[in-house]
């Protein structure tokens, strides 16, 4: 058995998600080939540094973008004599993995939060609010890793060997416009050891500015409920939930988050939980390990000083 | 242009599941359903660009049992002109629906496939994305704008971080994020209409498409259910048990 992980990162470092799913690789084979979608000297140099990678092949041509159409045939002539193809269920692994999945007529299993043997795999459903466990019976099986389910890889200690690998064509049907990623000091919602959301409960998008101090004297992530978000007060990517990211840091701060089932899927393997809520009935206080019954306009600011 | 909409039928959003006494599955019965939300939103988006003049018509194609024909109606009730229901009792893989649509897309010769980026009840966000794959078209997958401008759409995706920008060249495959419009709810007079519109049914077997399921599921379990602790007096006592109790801060 060996198996290819498609990295995703910029052209430094791979991600979090990607280290995980090296993680998750090990669990199947020692024999990792990590393909990397982009020809910096830097990002190949840390790569084969990571432990528990085998191999770093190197894809050249038409990268930019990530373009699923460009990037599918090179996955494919990857592939080689790999039993299973890895990537983590971002949004760049939702985006690719299926386009390769369907070419080599494979049923794709997504999000795979636990490997027990090399074909049978748990997977949440309904928003992980039920855990199927899959067997696939397809000669290689395509998987999207969830990320906060593995440890990140060490980043030191390997000793890959680098190969050039495929060139990437365009077909011309589909091109790059550009990528408008939000500026932000803080860590990566995905990434960060704490996080602090806020929901409806926070009232408009001014009043979303008071979890910045709380935010940044913690060194956290700011997340919201989907609420907050179709309410307009926050964009769509600070959506924790079953439709926005799923986390699980250290500390998750929910602030007039009500606790839908929705919310909940997204955050609930957190470490510590708090809930901070006016509404003492909120159903968040019943999963939070600690509650905070109060006015968040009068508890952030005074959190925020005393910390 | 002829735009094609899958749609799926699925346990309500705002039902709390439950799984069934043999552990195999996910209750359905007696169970809410609905249109999956995403898919509400494809149907908006086609509808929004027929309400625009750039489509002429708006197909509407469910897989799943009997009751997908209600939620056709749904569909149709929104702006659906004609609906194709492929009559299967058990579950679909994403692959088998992909290769069904594939076939429904050649046969129909549409040069849109507008639907959603995934179902809420297996979660898989897989189907567009293979459907694209099998066609040789371009996909937009996880849209939260889009600008048809003659053949090419100008198209606005959610990414992890934030939005990117694509151009992709008709035919071509769209799957919706939940920022790309909000679904009408239909009009009386319009679900009336609803019920006159015609759906074709076509059992599953007659597709010539082999629709054995891939994926054997062992199990079906509840995850482990997390029990709350207990509620603080303040501030002060907040940010003791946080930092001497449980060390995160």
């Amino acid at each position: 058995m060996s198996v290819l992980v498609i990295a995703e990162g910029n052209s430094q470092e791979v991600d979090r998600g990607t280290l995980s799913t090296i993680t998750a690789a090990q669990k199947l084979s020692d024999d990792i080939s990590l393909l990397v979608l982009n020809d910096s000297e830097e990002i190949l140099k840390s790569c084969i540094k990571i432990k528990g990678v085998t191999k770093v092949i190197s894809a050249k041509g038409e990268l930019e973008g990530s373009l699923a159409e460009n990037i599918a045939p090179v996955i494919i002539e990857s592939i080689k004599d790999a039993t299973h193809v890895l990537s983590s269920a971002g949004t760049f692994g939702k985006n690719i993995m299926p386009r390769v999945a369907a070419l080599k007529d494979s049923q794709q299993i997504s999000d795979v939060c636990e490997i027990i043997d090399s074909e049978t795999f748990v997977r949440p459903i309904y928003a992980g609010n039920a855990l199927a466990t899959v067997k696939s019976l397809d000669k290689v099986k395509f998987m999207t890793i969830r990320a906060t389910a593995f440890q990140a890889a060490e980043t030191q200690g390997g000793s890959a060997n680098i190969v050039d690998g495929p060139i990437a064509n365009t077909n011309g049907l589909s091109s790059f416009v550009k990528r408008d990623l939000s500026e932000s000091d803080r860590p990566e919602l995905n990434a960060a050891k704490i996080v602090v959301s806020g929901g409806r409960g926070v009232g408009s998008a001014d009043n979303f500015a008071l979890l910045d101090p709380l935010a940044d004297k913690l060194g956290a992530a700011v997340g919201a409920s989907r609420a907050a978000v179709d309410a307009g007060y926050v964009p769509n990517d600070y959506q924790v939930g079953q439709t926005g990211k799923v986390v699980a840091p250290e500390l998750y701060i929910a602030i007039g988050i009500s606790g839908a089932i929705q919310h909940l899927a997204g955050m609930k393997d957190s470490k510590v939980i708090v809930a901070i809520n006016k509404d003492e009935e909120a159903p968040i206080f019943q999963i939070a390990d600690f509650g905070l019954v109060g006015d968040l306009f009068q508890v952030i600011p005074e959190l925020s000083e005393k910390l | 242009m002829k735009v094609l909409v899958p749609i799926k039928r699925v346990i309500d959003y705002n039902v709390k599941i439950r799984v069934n006494s043999e552990g195999s599955a996910v209750e359905t019965n007696n169970v809410k359903m609905s249109m999956n939300p995403f898919d509400e939103i494809a149907v908006e988006e086609a509808v929004r660009l027929k309400e625009a003049g750039l489509v002429e018509e708006i197909i509407i194609v469910s897989i799943g049992n009997k009751g997908a024909q209600e939620t056709i109606r749904t569909a149709f009730a929104m702006g659906g002109d004609r609906g194709i229901h492929i009559v299967n009792e058990d579950n679909t893989e994403p692959l088998v629906v992909a290769k069904i649509l594939k076939n429904i897309v050649i046969n129909e010769k549409t040069d849109l496939v507008i639907m959603g980026k995934q179902a809420i009840d297996d979660d898989s966000n897989q189907t567009g994305q293979m459907l694209a794959a099998l066609l040789d078209w371009p996909q937009g997958t996880f849209a939260s704008k889009v600008k048809l401008n003659n053949n090419e759409i100008n198209l606005v995706r959610e990414i992890d971080g934030g939005l990117e920008t694509l151009n992709i060249k008709l035919p071509c495959i769209i799957t919706t994020d939940l920022r790309l419009n909000e679904p009408r709810y239909a009009s009386l007079p319009n679900i009336m209409k609803a019920k006159k519109k015609e759906i074709i049914e076509i059992p599953i077997v007659d597709t010539g498409i082999d629709f054995k399921n891939r994926l054997e599921v062992i199990k079906v379990q509840e995850p482990p259910i997390r029990v709350g602790g207990r509620k603080v007096e303040d501030v002060d006592e907040l940010i003791n048990v946080l930092k001497n109790e449980v060390g995160v801060i």
